[in-house]
């Protein structure tokens, strides 16, 4: 038996709470998007879990861009998503995702809004600016800390990966030499990667070595991924095949190709702004705990 | 052969042809990027552990390991002689025993650890009844269990027992620890 702790779902309402009112007082719309589809995004390291002859969402990702596309322009979704083997101190099969994005936007937008919204969800849960997190404290006031995912490579890993990819490298330095090395006592934010590890996001337009992406560190846990979206339907299609093809080859179910979220890239989608920010994560930054496991009250998955 | 997601404590796994138990496990997965699960690995044959990473595609070989039930019958030089349920007979050196040569009495049930038809060891039940053959008289209705003195059972395994332990009881002794547990009668 776990034990259930009101206290900290008491701090999880508040802050899903402070969430909502953030976005709703900025003229955002929340929406709520299938949960059961067809065609999970295709990622090459994602797996889906099945339901019937469907999947479970693994992000709300695809169907809020076809309501950007749509003609939306600011739109906010909190709820479950599931990921299929996924079990550790910062993972769980099913959890809950805050994505947000903006139409005639980019990435730099969305960083904007997401330390405001951090500055904001802090001080209505905890009346403080500072986040106690294990034995570090994590003050908002301090300019949070942008690198380029090369320097922090050059630096930490001793190697450059926007020069030279190497996908194997790449995961287990970024694990064991680079997240170790960031600082924990303010946001950390890496910056551009390489364009293999590009993911849904676009090209830079100044650097086509690198693309539009970012990720969020806070207490040395990642918090949330952005992007400037990839809006180009031809170059969406190549990634979702060459995608597929890595999946058969490691022996990893292929799913079918979103065709309406391509046709919906094809009519037109606005320039844009997107991220997925990990809601239990950021929970246990504000509770003060060190398991995915303590801010959910039931075993799952 | 394992994919990495089977991985978890207490599996064990072959790793360049020798077989480990995972005895610490963590998952880690970088946004976007494969999973990342990082073990400490203890060698089943020599007890020394390692870190050990795997990735979301890596495959990990999968030991041949087999109990089997073995009679022990006695001792022929530096080797115990086991019989199988075939009568058929097994003999296997002290290397492999280990600690649990203190314990083997003829008859005694133990089950063998087998890789590749190799046995790697030898696992005893929990607790084995042994005559105490030497100790000290100790002070007659004393019946304190934390007080000890030394004693020597059937066998020669010299261990602690209570101090009102006289030679000629019955007393269990937990394999595992090699400790004394309690007085049979």
């Amino acid at each position: 038996m776990r034990s259930i702790s009101p206290e900290i779902l008491q701090i999880r309402s508040n802050a899903l709470q402070a969430i909502r009112g953030f976005f709703l007082a900025r003229d955002f719309v929340e929406v709520e998007t299938p949960v059961r589809l067809p065609a999970p995004a295709l990622e090459e390291f994602i797996d889906a879990i099945p339901s019937d002859d469907w999947y479970l969402r693994t992000s709300p990702e695809l169907h809020m861009k076809r309501l950007l596309a749509a003609g939306m322009p600011r739109i906010f979704q909190m709820g479950a998503c599931f990921r299929h083997g996924e079990r550790g101190h910062l993972h769980n099969p099913e959890f809950t995702m805050l994505e947000w994005y903006r139409a005639e936007s980019d990435y730099r937008e969305i960083l904007a809004d997401t330390k405001m919204l951090i500055r904001h969800v802090a001080a209505e849960v905890l009346g403080s600016t500072t986040i106690s997190f294990g034995d570090v404290a994590i003050d908002l006031n301090m300019p949070w800390l942008c690198i380029p995912v090369e320097y922090a490579f050059q630096k930490y890993a001793g190697w450059n990966p926007v020069e030279e990819f190497d996908a194997d490298r790449f995961d287990l330095d970024l694990v064991n030499k680079v997240e170790p090395a960031l600082p924990k006592d303010r946001g950390v934010v890496l910056i551009d990667y390489p364009e293999e590890a590009a993911a849904l996001s676009r090209r830079s337009p100044e650097n086509p070595m690198v693309a539009e992406r970012w990720e969020l560190y806070m207490g040395g846990i990642e918090i949330a991924n952005a992007f400037s979206e990839l809006t180009d339907a031809d170059e969406q299609l190549k990634r979702f095949e060459e995608c597929a093809a890595k999946r058969a080859k490691a022996g990893r179910d292929v799913y079918p190709i979103d065709r309406p979220f391509l046709a919906a890239l094809e009519a037109g989608m606005p320039p844009s702004g997107g991220i997925a920010l990990g809601v239990d994560r950021l929970v246990m930054l504000l509770a003060n705990v060190q398991n995915i496991q303590q801010v959910r009250p039931f075993a799952n998955g | 052969m394992f994919s990495a997601s089977d991985l978890r404590k207490g599996l064990k796994i072959e790793i360049d042809g020798h077989p480990y138990v995972i005895t610490e496990y963590t998952f880690t997965k970088p946004g976007k990027g494969q999973s990342i699960y990082t073990c400490r690995v203890k060698s089943m044959l020599t007890g020394q552990t390692h870190m050990k990473q795997y990735r979301s595609n890596d495959k990990i070989d999968k030991p041949q390991l087999m109990q089997k039930e073995l009679i022990y019958s006695y001792k022929d030089g530096e080797l115990f002689v086991f019989m199988d349920e075939n009568y058929e007979q097994i003999m296997l050196d002290e290397n492999t025993i280990g600690d649990a040569r203190f314990f083997l009495k003829e008859d005694i049930e133990v089950e063998v650890l087998f890789h590749n038809d190799k046995a790697i060891g030898v696992e005893l039940p929990i607790f084995v009844e042994r005559a105490i053959t030497h100790t000290e008289p100790g002070a007659r209705g004393n019946t304190a269990t934390n007080v000890l003195k030394p004693a020597t059972v059937d066998g020669g395994y010299e261990l602690n027992v209570p101090i009102f332990i006289n030679e000629g009881d019955m007393i269990k002794i937990d394999t595992r620890t090699g400790e004394y547990s309690e007085r049979v009668r």
